[in-house]
């Protein structure tokens, strides 16, 4: 399994466009990647209970990839999050 | 006559007759089928189906509206694909036996409810979004029929709330603003009402389906609405709305023309603004680039000391969509009025003249390294500025300035691309303004920020408002100050510009023209204003009689 975190920077927070885009972005790998703050946590295809968990900017979360493919996927992800979010 | 009034959302006059949207209300089936696997084929077409209408919704707005509007209808498909979503509703059907639109209802309700629930305002929107989208489903597992008859009269529109997707399905041509009885100022009704250019009047608890076919006017600037009113109420808001016409379209003509005096004089108009969502108003009244960007909306919108990386991202997001157009950053500016908590500032006596802004910086070095390290690494993605404010002595620009040089050995030295920026100062003190020619040496721009300056030059606090009578915006010892600062820069070969509330008094544009102001950043809506006053100044004639003179 492969963990980072990673501090939101989009003033609107986890909002619907980026976290929808993350979850195709996710999808091209077989690994599952999960979110985790707070105690909570969202797998990132759903995209309403991710949206759920209310991450706002400057709000730091987990990431946590499990898969055969989970070093690809977890940098495509961190990628992703720095460039959009 | 009836009056009714409400908040808001977006200005402008509309006369003409009511035209009420009713939500189309139906029955859902919930008798339970033997068939599951045909229905979970109809709810995946259905599915399917939606996402390609909500493709055509995402065009149809983008072109009608911009991106900006059109943005939540990309959302909108990437919700379909949820998969807890999905996993639901097919759930429902093979588990529960339901048929389709039953599972949809139950599943979609569902998520909405989640969202209402949320405490952040952005979020709790969202059920909006679900509904819409729930509906959008519905209406094709039961073949209803979406378009609805619009006819060729254009309208006020009156409905609860509209989702995005009945907004955009309207007809444009015909809409002539919107009354709804929900909604915020931030909801769809109200950013489309804005984007069009239309009046909008929300919370409007008094929406009665008598008013169907009613002539009214909506006065979008007091938020109020006038049902069947009386001749006079006519021909007054007639006119007007026309006056109202005819400045927008003569606004519109100075999109993409040059900020250029008759005699052929140029003058970059720029825009000030507070973040990176300010960019689309930038780009909206075509300004020539951002004469200043507060950069304090990275300190103030965070709870905790914000990380380079945090700052980068933001900077390099507004240089990136700006680019190729100029973007000057000012560093730091928290202290006097503007506290926060994570940085302890004490209680001052006097925090106009304290501890604030450079002054900040350059006893919090490590604190100031991270923005300009932060700016550096943005200056690869557009064309920066740097610009550092409440300056008062040489040794603080050659301060900054040597801090700013080992941040960029550090970062080259890790092999981080940087682009040719420029870097410049406020010039916000009297003391800046009379020791202008030694700082220009120094840096390739001056700033006049003329609403400090004017508050230090007269002794006269901007925030007190028993002051008022005493306080003259066109103070003689103002404008020769700003008339020095551009003469030192203009002696020394560098560009000088105002940033100040001034740079936007029309009555004080010649004057600054004459002095040899190269650039005038004023909010994103005195932009084309101001470039209209420019084009229409003739400076090869003699000194007019409205010209402000300082002596």
């Amino acid at each position: 399994m492969k963990e980072f975190t990673y501090t939101i920077t989009d003033p609107l927070g986890l909002h619907a466009r980026p976290a929808g885009l993350l979850g195709r972005e996710a999808k091209k790998f077989s690994s599952t990647t999960t979110f985790i703050r707070d105690g909570r946590s969202a797998r990132v295809g759903a995209l309403m209970k991710l949206m759920g968990m209310g991450i706002k900017q400057g709000d730091t979360v987990t990431v946590q990839v499990e898969g055969d493919d989970e070093e690809a996927c977890a940098s495509a992800v961190e990628k992703f999050l720095k460039e959009n979010l | 006559m009836r009056t009714a009034g409400g908040i808001k959302a977006a200005e402008g006059i509309a006369i003409g007759r009511i035209r009420i949207c009713r939500a189309s209300v139906c029955d859902i089936d919930d008798s339970l089928t033997e068939d599951t696997a045909a229905e979970l084929a109809r709810f995946e077409q259905a599915r399917i189906r939606v996402q390609e209408q909500q493709r055509v919704l995402y065009e149809r707005a983008r072109q009608s509206a911009g991106e900006e509007s059109a943005a939540i209808f990309e959302a909108h498909e990437l919700m379909l694909d949820d998969e807890d979503l999905v996993e639901a509703c097919t759930e429902i059907i093979l588990k529960q036996r339901h048929r389709a639109g039953y599972a949809v209802q139950e599943a979609f309700d569902n998520a909405a409810q989640m969202f209402r629930d949320m405490e952040d305002p952005y979020f709790q929107a969202r059920s909006a979004d679900v509904v819409d989208l729930k509906n959008a489903m519905l209406d094709v597992l039961l073949g209803r029929d979406t378009d609805n008859e619009q006819g060729t009269e254009p309208f006020i529109l009156v409905a609860e709330d509209l989702t995005p997707s009945e907004t955009v399905k309207l007809d444009k041509s015909l809409l002539l603003g919107f009354v709804t009885r929900e909604g915020s100022a931030s909801s769809h009704t109200a950013i489309l009402a804005r984007s069009m250019n239309l009046p909008a009047l929300i919370q409007c608890r008094d929406i009665s389906e008598d008013w169907d076919g009613k002539f009214a006017i909506l006065d979008g600037y007091n938020a109020c609405l006038y049902i069947e009113p009386t001749q006079d109420l006519v021909e007054s808001f007639t006119g007007r709305r026309s006056r109202d016409l005819e400045k927008e379209a003569l606004l519109r003509q100075l999109m993409g023309a040059s900020s250029t005096t008759m005699d052929g004089r140029s003058v970059r108009v720029f825009a000030n603004i507070g973040g990176p969502d300010d960019v689309d108003a930038v780009l909206a009244n075509d300004a020539e680039g951002v004469g200043l960007f507060r950069s304090e909306f990275v300190y103030l919108n965070s709870r905790t000391d914000p990380t380079e990386d945090q700052q980068f991202e933001a900077y390099k997001r507004v240089l990136k969509t700006l680019a190729p157009r100029q973007v000057i950053i000012r560093t730091c500016d928290i202290g006097a009025d503007k506290t926060i908590g994570y940085m302890n500032l004490d209680r001052e006596e006097n925090p106009a003249l304290g501890y604030r802004a450079i002054r900040i910086c350059l006893t919090r070095r490590d604190f100031f390294r991270r923005q300009l390290r932060a700016l550096l690494r943005a200056s690869a993605f557009g064309r920066l500025g740097i610009m550092f404010p409440m300056i008062i002595s040489l040794r603080e620009v050659r301060e900054c300035r040597e801090i700013l040089e080992e941040c960029r050995r550090e970062l080259e030295g890790d092999g981080v691309k940087i682009s040719p920026f420029e870097v410049g100062i406020m010039i916000e003190t009297p003391a800046a303004a009379l020791c202008a020619d030694e700082l220009a040496e120094e840096v390739d721009f001056f700033s006049l920020g003329t609403n400090d300056l004017t508050q230090y030059t007269c002794a006269i606090d901007r925030q007190n408002a028993k002051l008022e009578p005493f306080s003259d915006p066109h103070h003689p010892a103002v404008l020769r100050l700003i008339r020095m600062t551009v003469e030192a820069a203009r002696r020394h070969n560098i560009w000088v510009g105002i940033c100040g509330e001034l740079g936007a008094d029309t009555s004080l544009t010649e004057t600054f023209l004459r002095m040899g102001v190269d650039e005038l950043s004023v909010n994103p809506g005195s932009v084309l204003p101001l470039r209209r006053i420019i084009r229409s100044l003739d400076l090869s004639r003699p000194v007019g009689q409205a010209l402000i003179q300082e002596e």
